[in-house]
């Protein structure tokens, strides 16, 4: 089902939490939401799962409005503190919320068994949930969340609290659902996002400030390329001459702490890769390394949050 | 047919809650035991001091016993929902919101009808004493029944607007206090259509003339409005968090 958000609102007092925004997600994507505390992702989420009313603008799926009650059922939804009933067994508390989301009375045990299983929890299905540890109860959440098998997922930063491997069977999990649905989920785990969603939105005070996958991001937030190579060479000196002069270069500076290397910034558009090999060869210079340089994902989001 | 699902889920999760904490016991003994002593042993009242076979004490005394045993059964219902946030969790799930505040509404009229059907044996000894007016038994406990909705109604009320329980459980005693004594007071100390306004709130006389054997369907419309305006109004501030 492919989610629609317009012009997106939300104000609590004259705080404005959500700020017109827009975007769509569609059937076999899985969205990564990014944003610095407070901007405004989990109120955006609280919208969509109709939780809490839309000021202004809408939200639709499949063209139809979540301001209809009965399109919750196709959302499986974590809230970000996991409220749980605390003095409920894990699978009582599973097979409540799978007859509230009306699975079928005849698959409900096995729903709720696959649930157990696939979230790691059968050595405690048992145990009332204030019993759990933090990371027990995110995987309740979790399982929670998918019992009644939703066309949507919209989860809010679902792996905290998990153990690695915990971490990385769930984000695999994200991933195969993510083919076949529509999945949102928000995180402060930058690596995360590059792992299971294959799109980024990131939000700063209310607002869209970017919208891509992870590669149109560096390439918008940087536009030239970085190298690094490593030149062995009787005067270093001279190296960092000669490539400064190049055409295309815009910027050399040596590596602090290592021997050798420089990091060349070329402008825009430019590819230096072969200017510089040439001259290595004319030189009789030996080119040791030559690796380009990704901006990394935290970069672009400290540079488009932090003004 | 949905609907009706729902609300019945949530009553039944919210019932059997109550019954794995202690305070379904110990609410249950209290309220046998009050109208129990005050039936059987008091001295004078009790049913062997009156020489008369029938529950009229019982129903007196139940009337105040649920005073304070149905505040005490409502003040969780939405305020701890509130105070945890798991009322994010049902109101994401398929379910509105008047759905929920009819399954908590539910749970807490169930638990007064177990309540009461453990007084069934009262009904059952007396009536072999003498000469008993069933008609008159069966009345009060319709009586008693319509009372508890009405005060459930006014504590879910309060519950809705508070995520304390304790402050849930002061609200619903205070609305309380201003049906059984505040406005009759008032009644008394006005005149013309105030005195008539007041006297019309004022719950004490709907139940005395219901618990004598008196079905009026003035009185019983009395507390069936009650009780929807304690629904509505929950719904409403619900809704409200918006
Ligand atoms: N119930 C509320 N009442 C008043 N203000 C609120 C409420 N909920 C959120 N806010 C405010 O709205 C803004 C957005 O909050 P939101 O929870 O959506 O942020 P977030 O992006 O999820 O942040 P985080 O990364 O910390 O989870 C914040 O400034 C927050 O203080
Ligand atoms: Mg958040």
């Amino acid at each position: 089902m492919n989610i629609r958000i317009e012009n997106l609102t939300k104000s609590y007092g004259d705080q404005k939490a959500v700020d017109s925004i827009s975007f769509e997600v569609k059937t076999g994507e899985v969205l990564g939401f990014l944003g610095p505390n407070g901007a405004g992702k989990s109120t955006t989420m609280k919208m969509i799962t109709h939780y809490l009313n839309i000021d202004a603008g809408n939200i639709t799926i499949d063209g139809r409005s979540v301001r209809n009650t009965d399109m919750k059922k196709h959302i499986g939804y974590l809230p970000e503190h996991n409220p749980l009933y605390e003095d409920m067994p894990v699978i009582d508390y599973l097979r409540f919320v799978a007859e509230l989301q009306g699975v079928d009375a005849v698959k409900l045990d096995d729903r709720v068994k696959d649930m157990v299983r696939l979230c790691g929890l059968n050595d405690e299905k048992h145990k009332k949930i204030n019993e759990l540890s933090k990371g027990y109860r995110q995987r309740v959440g979790l399982a929670q969340a998918m019992i009644h098998d939703p066309e949507i997922l919209i989860l809010d930063e679902p792996t905290t609290g998990l153990d690695p491997n915990q971490i990385v069977e769930i984000r695999e999990l994200i991933r195969t659902l993510g083919n076949s649905k529509t999945v949102i989920l928000s995180t402060h785990i930058l690596p995360e996002v590059e792992a299971t969603c294959d799109r980024i939105l990131i939000i700063n005070k209310g607002k869209i400030v970017a919208d891509g996958t992870a590669e149109t991001l560096r390439k918008t937030a940087s536009g030239s390329q970085v190298l690094r190579v490593k030149i062995q060479a009787p005067s270093q000196d001279e190296v960092k001459e000669s490539v400064s002069q190049l055409a295309g270069v815009a910027l050399v500076e040596k590596v602090e702490g290592s021997e050798n290397r420089l990091e060349i910034q070329s402008h825009v558009d430019q590819n230096v890769n072969e200017a510089i090999f040439r001259l290595c060869v004319d030189k009789n210079w030996v080119l040791t390394e030559m690796v380009p340089f990704e901006t990394k994902l935290e970069d672009i989001f400290r540079d488009l949050t932090m003004n | 047919m949905k609907t009706s699902n729902a609300t019945w889920i949530i009553a039944k999760r919210e019932l059997s809650a109550f019954f794995n904490s202690l305070v379904a016991y110990i609410l249950l003994i209290s309220f046998l035991g009050f109208t129990g002593f005050f039936t059987w042993l008091s001295g004078n009242g009790d049913v062997f001091f009156r020489k008369q076979a029938d529950l009229k004490v019982f129903f007196m005394i139940a009337n105040w016993t649920l005073f304070f045993f149905i505040p005490a059964v409502t003040m969780r219902l939405l305020a701890e929902e509130k105070r945890s946030g798991t009322i994010e969790l049902l109101l994401t799930k398929n379910v509105s919101d008047r759905q929920m505040v009819l399954g908590k509404y539910l749970s807490a009229f169930l638990m007064v009808l177990i309540a009461l059907a453990f007084t069934i044996p009262y009904y059952l000894s007396v009536s072999q004493l003498g000469n008993f007016d069933h008609g008159a038994t069966l009345s009060g406990y319709l009586g008693l029944i319509l009372l508890s909705s009405a005060y459930i109604g006014i504590g879910l009320f309060a519950s809705s607007l508070t995520n304390n329980q304790i402050v849930a459980f002061l609200l619903a005693l205070l609305l309380g206090i201003c049906f059984q004594f505040i406005f009759g007071v008032l009644a008394n100390g006005s005149t013309g259509w105030i005195s008539e306004l007041f006297n019309t709130l004022s719950l004490t006389s709907h139940f005395d003339s219901i618990s004598r054997g008196v079905i009026d369907s003035k009185d019983v419309v009395y507390f069936l409005s009650i009780t929807f305006l304690g629904i509505f109004l929950s719904e409403y501030i619900i809704s409200k968090r918006k």
